[in-house]
């Protein structure tokens, strides 16, 4: 199996006044059609990771890599207009809250067509067909009404699965999700990331999964990692997560509740000033 | 139940929310305006002029004052006195000014569209000079163009109008001929050219008079660009702050993540949801310069509204002062109305409620 994404040493950095920072430092990875998952606290980088892959970092930030490969396309080299070429078409990225992510005067249909013709030379007609039967993909039951809303009038879940009918919609390769569930329902949550699942699957695509729950993220993909203040820590197969050897793994996985037993008190995450060297 | 029927549900339910707010408008509207008549009213009673005495002069004899107080109504009761002047104020009779003898309407109807078509050429190249520039420096935040726009704007704040208004007029008027002199028109074209809305460019172009409307252009643009040159520095500043705000949004990167090309994020998505704060920093400095810009208009002896207030009040005239107040808090409230329209237009989250 050729991969799909490279990365190799992958370091995003921002200059400040009172010195650089560095937010990854150092992240080697590679994927093929599969699920990956990024696991970390706040500020650990795996957010930057991802931006960094899609080309969204600020234009001020610092990246360098010894391979930052897409499909045998250089991304390091590849001219600004060719990587926005990519993004959308092949590359896409799901945000972590719609109320936030899409835009508040627009209809959720312009959006979705918009993202497709923005790459594809359709009418359009058939934009709006092709749009119309996104929004069925993702289970939405009254495409035709929803496509004339406007973000506000839809809820969290649903926002959430015009977000993902708009990043599909030009067929990409690569799918990176950012915390696409962290600002919905718990009950909501599931039926999200069952659609993501599916689609995922269907189209035969990428996936990296960026979250911070742990237990989401190895029900979910196939292989993850774990990120502590922009390195990885440990990388495993999500079905060996209950035997990790990183201590800051294993804290991650302690501090979280069982049911049926009674611990009290729960046990505190312990960082140890080592792991981020 | 077909699909399509929630769809039409909806649409129903849109134009009955539509009917309700325009009610509730007018209601506004109306209530606003009682009580602007109601201050004019009230501040036309209590300043030190005597209404009477500016008619009759101070030295007229006891009969003289007493008759000219019952002709204008002076010796009814203050409630009946306000009831007449919100019929007279309804109905657009001010009374006569005077200082020209005429009814204070006649006057306003031939002040008011000077000043108007000033403020408009104003805010036209106020608005489509500082809304580009306030998004080149947003976007190009920190870079040369930012800070000249910043210089720029900073100039327009604090320069006095009739200072830089006399220097242009020594430039492009005395040394460089490239505008006309002070006022509307030409003396010549004076008699030859008459006006029927008072909008002398819309007058001229309309009636093919293209000399005229050449000699029109020459004479409003010097005020206009000076008027425009103070919005621009106002709306430029607003329009960068707004889309600063914008471009820092999730739903930016979302659109960068869509592929977009740079251009489209900032002018149909940035920009787009900037215009709906826009709309009332616009409107705002419009109807500032409706009011009549009177020092703008001393310097270019521009017969409009604001020359025509401060004479009055100058020589006590008050049917005129306050008739020029009212028109002017209708203006206010008839602007306040488009921007609210423009508003909803341009924002669906305030069409539901």
């Amino acid at each position: 199996m050729t991969n799909l994404l490279t990365v190799e040493d992958l370091r995003v950095s921002f200059p400040t006044r009172s010195g650089t920072i560095e937010a990854v430092r150092g992240v080697s990875f590679t994927l093929g059609k599969e699920r990956l998952g990024i696991v970390g606290e706040s500020g650990s980088g795996k957010s930057q990771t991802g931006r960094a892959i899609m080309g969204l970092t600020p234009p001020h930030a610092k990246i360098t890599a010894k391979t930052l490969n897409f499909a045998g396309v250089d991304l390091l080299t590849a001219s600004a207009h060719s990587r926005r070429q990519m993004r959308g078409n092949r590359l896409a990225m799901i945000l972590q809250d719609p109320k936030y992510s899409l835009n508040p005067v627009m209809t959720i249909g312009r959006q979705i067509v918009e993202t497709l013709r923005t790459h594809q030379r359709i009418s359009k007609a058939d934009a709006r067909a092709r749009a119309l039967a996104m929004l069925e993909a993702v289970q939405i039951r009254e495409p035709e009404r929803v496509f004339a809303l406007y973000p506000y009038e839809v809820s969290g879940g649903m926002g959430q699965r015009a977000m993902i009918a708009m990043m599909l919609i030009a067929d990409p390769e690569l799918m990176i999700a950012d915390e696409p569930t962290s600002a919905l329902d718990v009950t909501v949550q599931l039926d999200v990331l069952r659609i993501l699942d599916r689609l995922v699957a269907e189209r035969g695509m990428g996936l990296i999964f960026i979250s911070h729950d742990l237990r989401l993220v190895s029900s979910f993909c196939d292989r993850v990692i774990v990120m502590y203040a922009g390195k990885i820590v440990e990388e495993l197969a999500a079905i060996d997560l209950p035997n990790a050897k990183h201590p800051y793994t294993q804290g991650l996985l302690n501090c979280m509740p069982t049911l049926g037993t009674d611990r009290h008190p729960l046990p505190v995450l312990q960082r140890q000033p080592e792991w981020a060297l | 139940m077909t699909p399509t029927s929630p769809l039409i549900a909806k649409r129903r339910g849109r134009s009955a929310v539509f009917g309700l707010s325009l009610l509730r408008f007018l209601a506004i509207v109306a209530t606003t305006y009682f009580g602007l008549l109601a201050v004019t009213f009230f501040i036309g009673r209590v300043i030190p002029i005597d209404p009477v005495l500016a008619v009759v002069g101070d030295r007229a004899p006891a009969h003289v004052v007493e008759r000219a107080r019952e002709t204008l109504g002076f010796n009814l009761p203050l409630y009946q006195q306000f009831f007449l002047y919100m019929k007279a104020a309804l109905t657009g009779d001010f009374g006569i000014s005077v200082l020209t003898s005429n009814p204070v309407l006649t006057d306003i109807r031939r002040v008011f569209p000077a000043t108007m078509e000033l403020a408009t050429v104003g805010t036209l190249i106020g608005t489509l000079l500082g809304v580009p520039l306030g998004v080149l420096a947003a976007v190009k935040r920190g870079s040369l163009v930012d800070q000249v726009v910043r210089v720029v704007g900073l100039v327009g704040y604090s320069v006095p109008i009739f200072w830089l208004g006399l220097l242009a007029l020594l430039l492009f008027y005395a040394r460089l001929q490239w505008v006309a002199y002070p006022g509307r028109i030409d003396v010549v074209y004076e008699y030859s050219f008459t006006p029927v809305t008072g909008f002398y460019l819309l007058d001229s172009a309309w009636q093919g008079q293209w000399d005229v409307f050449r000699d029109v252009f020459r004479h409003i643009i010097l005020p206009a660009g000076l008027l425009g040159y103070f919005s621009l520095a106002y709306i430029s500043r607003m329009t960068r702050s707004f889309m600063l705000n914008e471009l820092s949004q999730e739903y930016i990167v979302a659109a960068r993540a869509k592929g977009l090309s740079e251009s489209r994020i900032i002018w149909r998505h940035a920009l787009r949801n900037a215009a709906v704060p826009l709309i009332t920093v616009i409107a705002l400095s419009y109807a500032g310069m409706l009011e009549g810009s009177v020092l703008t208009e001393t310097v270019f002896s521009w017969p409009g509204l604001g020359l025509y207030i401060t004479n009055s009040l100058q020589n006590a005239d008050m049917n005129a002062v306050l008739g020029g107040t009212i028109v002017i808090g209708s203006v206010f409230i008839g602007i306040n109305m488009v921007s609210d329209l423009l508003y909803r237009t341009l924002d669906p989250r305030t069409r539901a409620r």
